[in-house]
């Protein structure tokens, strides 16, 4: 019994003190996100309340031609002491009744008008003049007619004596004609198209990115790639080596066609030669499982002809990409409205020229670097275990200090630390220490799981480059280039990098290995494996995911103006800002539409392939 | 003539699945291997070729050793050995007649397989091994259309489809029924006597071991217990396989 209330006593105290910290959180919460009715009460907060609401439901999206009607009525003020004649007015037109014509100043009168236009609105003004239509005029207030044209205001006078007459005038509009789109809708709807695309061009991105890394960041494939620590290093040198054989490939190749950037029709000759040229050496040098096996010589000829291939390609690719923005914008300026396509086709080789000189380092880089991983499986296939184990931590060391050595020089630049000990041998020799070890703790013939580790590096930069808002990626995009949507297509494109690319190394992950295995068996090579057993299986869900992906930069680049990113976000936030709470109306809406449009839309087809 | 040598397998977390297993097949038998679940079957099917890597031992092939060959040689090997499994291993959202054309894979230009294009007479082949297993009105379905026995049809066209010499299968008709495990049986029956294709067979029930195998194998928690005759298997032998409780049905 004793035992039993103990604990009972301890856990209604326990329970007591969790109630009170949970109040004291939300007491606390309340307090710093300022929870304040008495704001909310407040009377000027209710009528910019009612004042934006009215103003959002009335999006200004049509407009009329105007008719503008002007009646006047002449007043003195004071009165004289003669009053003098005036006419009676035409009482088929509307006009204005004030009762005895004349007033003290500061004085109240009524006015009262007949045959207007029925149900109308317009103000009513003094005219402290003797010309009716002098520029001068003091609104008094508004009118508003009743069904029969007839409307009874009451104003007060101006302090304007005089001793001339003076005049009361009632402008009135009216629409006439058909409704026509207002500016604001124009604009509203040449930045909903800028917005489509932005969103279009991002997803496109986006997916030719996510697509090669998904395999990276899929465990059931990396975990399978295994090499022994020979070949890791030797290929880990031959990553730099490669990459900087690749650049000055690149720097060369360019240089070569710099003298012809000018004469289109040399690029011409020289883009499409170099690419048959380069597609017939590739086809004698890739390997073909129908030939058996060749000789040693032949094996040599055959990868000289696969560089010489491969340089012979990267030259027309140049070639024809110079060949491109010349002829590109030059289309552009002959083409009248359809400009944009020669624009496009300059943009897009320009694109295709800066994208060249990396992708030719990084090709680089993997063709030496899969060359020294051959070499090390060769010889770790070969050697003696006592041998390989001194190459081990030779090349191992070499190739952590080179890692550590690239790494501490990049830190070295963003610090701007200019101490080459710290940035450069220090790391080097942590690294080459570190790489020993490895070796010195593996055995050497042991298939270390590189693939896992490549797997973690790449999940752990999705989910960093996905914990960031694409908004805030954007503020960034617009230092890079600048306000504009090209800075939301980068921002939006850098998330959808990271976000497809985990999506889909989940379903590559979730796909059934049987397939793979029964492809394998066949003596089908690692690409044919994944693109006979692995591609179908994730075409489906690729598809789905990415459409849902475009629904959600939809969402998002309209909102990735708000922080300069282009779309309609740049219109909406400055009318926000402007108080121009119609015109942004329109806006929203205009988003709403777009939006449920392209749910509807991503919905459907997302059906049709899954 | 297939050598293995003192095969083991250990698998990662310390499992022995084979111990030390030897035994040699001439070319052209029909070998059935028998054994209860998890007795390490379907590891030695698949270290054989090399889908899982043994840890000792060797497999020797018409002279090639293929535990020591290179990732080139070991896909010039593979080639010629077609594999059927248990669960077919179908690529569910391609054709039929893709499916089959994937047993091609080892042999066409790397280049132009990799955009879906086969040869002419690649094409012509599919279609006369799916005539073969009695399915060639089924080409152009999706895979996952067909009913099982249809599926492990497709299995077997796939197969045929490499000019295998020697075919490992799976507990092939595990998954299907009796009078179906029957048709599936007498294909690879069919290929090992007019193809004089090796074949190497892990089999649930002793009648199919009976009817179809020349010679058996037994595997009991990796060890080899049983090499022989079908007909040598009597009570004794068969306790000894299947462990003292077992009741002989087949
Ligand atoms: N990938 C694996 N990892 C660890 N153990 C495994 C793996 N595959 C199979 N095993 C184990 O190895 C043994 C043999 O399995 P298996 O070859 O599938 O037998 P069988 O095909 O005869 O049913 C079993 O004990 C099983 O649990
Ligand atoms: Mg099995």
């Amino acid at each position: 019994m004793e035992k039993k209330t103990q604990p009972s006593i301890w856990k209604s105290l326990r329970l007591g003190l969790g109630i009170l910290a949970v109040l004291v959180v939300y007491a606390y919460g309340f307090q710093v996100t300022k929870v304040d009715l008495a704001e909310f009460r407040k009377e000027s907060r209710q009528d910019s309340r009612i004042r934006v609401m009215r103003a959002l439901v009335k999006p200004d999206i049509f407009e009329f031609d105007q008719e503008e009607f002007t009646v006047f009525a002449p007043i003195y003020v004071p009165c004289p002491n003669q009053m003098p004649q005036i006419p009676p007015p035409d009482p088929n037109q509307p006009y204005l009744v004030i009762p005895s014509q004349c007033g003290k100043p500061n004085q109240s009168i009524q006015v009262e008008g007949f045959n207007f236009q029925p149900n109308i609105k317009g103000p009513i003004f003094f005219v402290p003049s003797s010309d009716p239509n002098a520029s001068l005029a003091l609104q008094r207030g508004n009118i508003e007619t009743d069904s029969q044209g007839h409307f009874l205001i009451t104003i007060r006078l101006p302090n304007r004596p005089s001793e001339e007459v003076q005049y009361l005038k009632v402008v009135t509009r009216r629409n006439v004609g058909l409704p026509r789109f207002s500016q604001t809708a124009k604009d509203t709807w040449d930045k909903i198209i800028e917005t489509i695309f932005l969103a279009l061009l991002a997803t496109t991105i986006g997916t030719l990115f996510s697509l090669p890394i998904s395999f990276f960041a899929a465990r059931n494939l990396m975990k399978e790639v295994k090499s022994p620590l020979t070949s890791i290093s030797l290929a880990a040198l031959g990553w730099p080596i490669g990459i900087a054989l690749g650049l000055n490939a690149a720097r060369l190749i360019q240089s070569f066609l710099a003298p012809w950037r000018h004469q289109s029709p040399a690029s011409l000759v020289l883009g499409v030669g170099s690419a048959l040229a380069g597609t017939l050496l590739l086809r004698w040098a890739v390997f073909d499982p129908r030939r058996e096996q060749d000789n040693r010589s032949t094996k040599m000829l055959r990868t000289v002809a696969q560089l010489a291939g491969l340089v012979a390609w990267v030259l027309a690719f140049f070639a024809l990409s110079q060949l491109g923005v010349k002829v590109g914008f030059s289309l552009a300026s002959h083409l009248g409205r359809f400009a944009f396509l020669g624009n496009f086709i300059g943009q897009l080789s320009d694109v295709v020229t800066v994208l060249l000189t990396p992708a030719v380092a990084l090709a680089g880089g993997a063709w030496v670097g899969s060359l020294g991983g051959e070499l090390g499986t060769k010889w770790n296939d070969t050697l003696p275990a006592a041998v390989l184990k001194l190459l081990n931590s030779l090349f191992s060391a070499f190739a952590m200090a080179t890692l550590f050595g690239l790494l501490g020089w990049g830190i070295g630049w963003l610090y701007e630390i200019k101490t080459i000990a710290y940035t450069l041998f220090y790391p080097a020799a942590v690294g080459a220490v570190l790489g020993a070890l490895l070796a010195l703790f593996t055995q050497p013939k042991q298939p270390l799981p590189i693939g896992l580790v490549i797997y973690t590096l790449t999940r752990t930069l999705l989910n960093a480059v996905r914990s960031i808002e694409a908004l805030i990626m954007a503020i960034v995009a617009v230092i890079w280039v600048g306000i504009g949507p090209f800075a939301g297509v980068l921002a939006l494109g850098l998330h959808t990098i990271a976000s497809l690319a985990k999506l889909y190394s989940e379903q590559v992950e979730s796909i059934l290995p049987g397939p793979i295995e029964a492809i394998t068996a066949t003596g089908a090579t690692r690409l044919q494996t994944i693109v006979y057993a692995v591609i179908p299986q994730i075409i489906p869900p690729y598809i789905s995911f990415t459409m849902y992906r475009w629904d959600i930069n939809v969402r998002m680049s309209t909102i990735i103006g708000f922080a300069g990113g282009g779309g309609i976000g740049f219109l909406l936030i400055q009318n926000i800002n402007l108080l121009n709470y119609r015109a942004a109306s329109t806006q929203m809406l205009a988003i709403a539409v777009v939006v449920a449009a392209m749910d509807y839309l991503s919905s459907a087809m997302r059906e049709r392939f899954v | 003539m297939l050598e293995v040598r003192n095969l083991t397998k250990i698998y990662e977390g310390g499992v022995l699945a084979l111990n030390r297993v030897s035994f040699q097949v001439p070319q052209g038998q029909f070998l059935a291997i028998i054994g209860l679940s998890g007795s390490g079957k379907s590891t030695l099917l698949r270290c054989i070729n090399r889908l899982i890597e043994p840890t000792e031992g060797e497999v020797i092939w018409k002279g090639v050793n293929i535990t020591t060959a290179s990732p080139q040689e070991l896909r010039l090997v593979r080639r010629k050995i077609g594999m059927v499994f248990q669960n077919f291993n179908l690529v569910y959202r391609s054709k039929v007649i893709t499916n089959v054309l994937c047993g091609r894979l080892g042999y066409v230009n790397p280049a132009w397989s990799l955009i879906n294009r086969f040869s002419q007479e690649d094409i012509q082949k599919a279609l006369r091994q799916l005539e073969r297993v009695g399915i060639a009105d089924k080409a152009f379905q999706r895979a996952d259309e067909l009913s099982g026995g249809q599926q492990q049809r497709v299995g077997i066209a796939r197969a045929l489809m490499q000019d295998p010499e020697m075919i490992l299968a799976d507990e092939p008709v595990a998954s299907l029924d009796p009078v179906l495990a029957h048709s599936i049986m007498r294909y690879l029956e069919q290929i090992n006597k007019e193809d004089g294709v090796t074949i190497l067979c892990s089999l649930h029930f002793l009648d199919l071991v009976h009817r179809y195998a020349d010679r058996v194998i037994a595997l009991n928690k990796g060890n080899l217990v049983f090499e022989g005759l079908p007909q040598e298997i009597d009570d004794q032998k068969f306790k000894e396989i299947y462990g003292r409780e077992a009741e002989r049905i087949g």
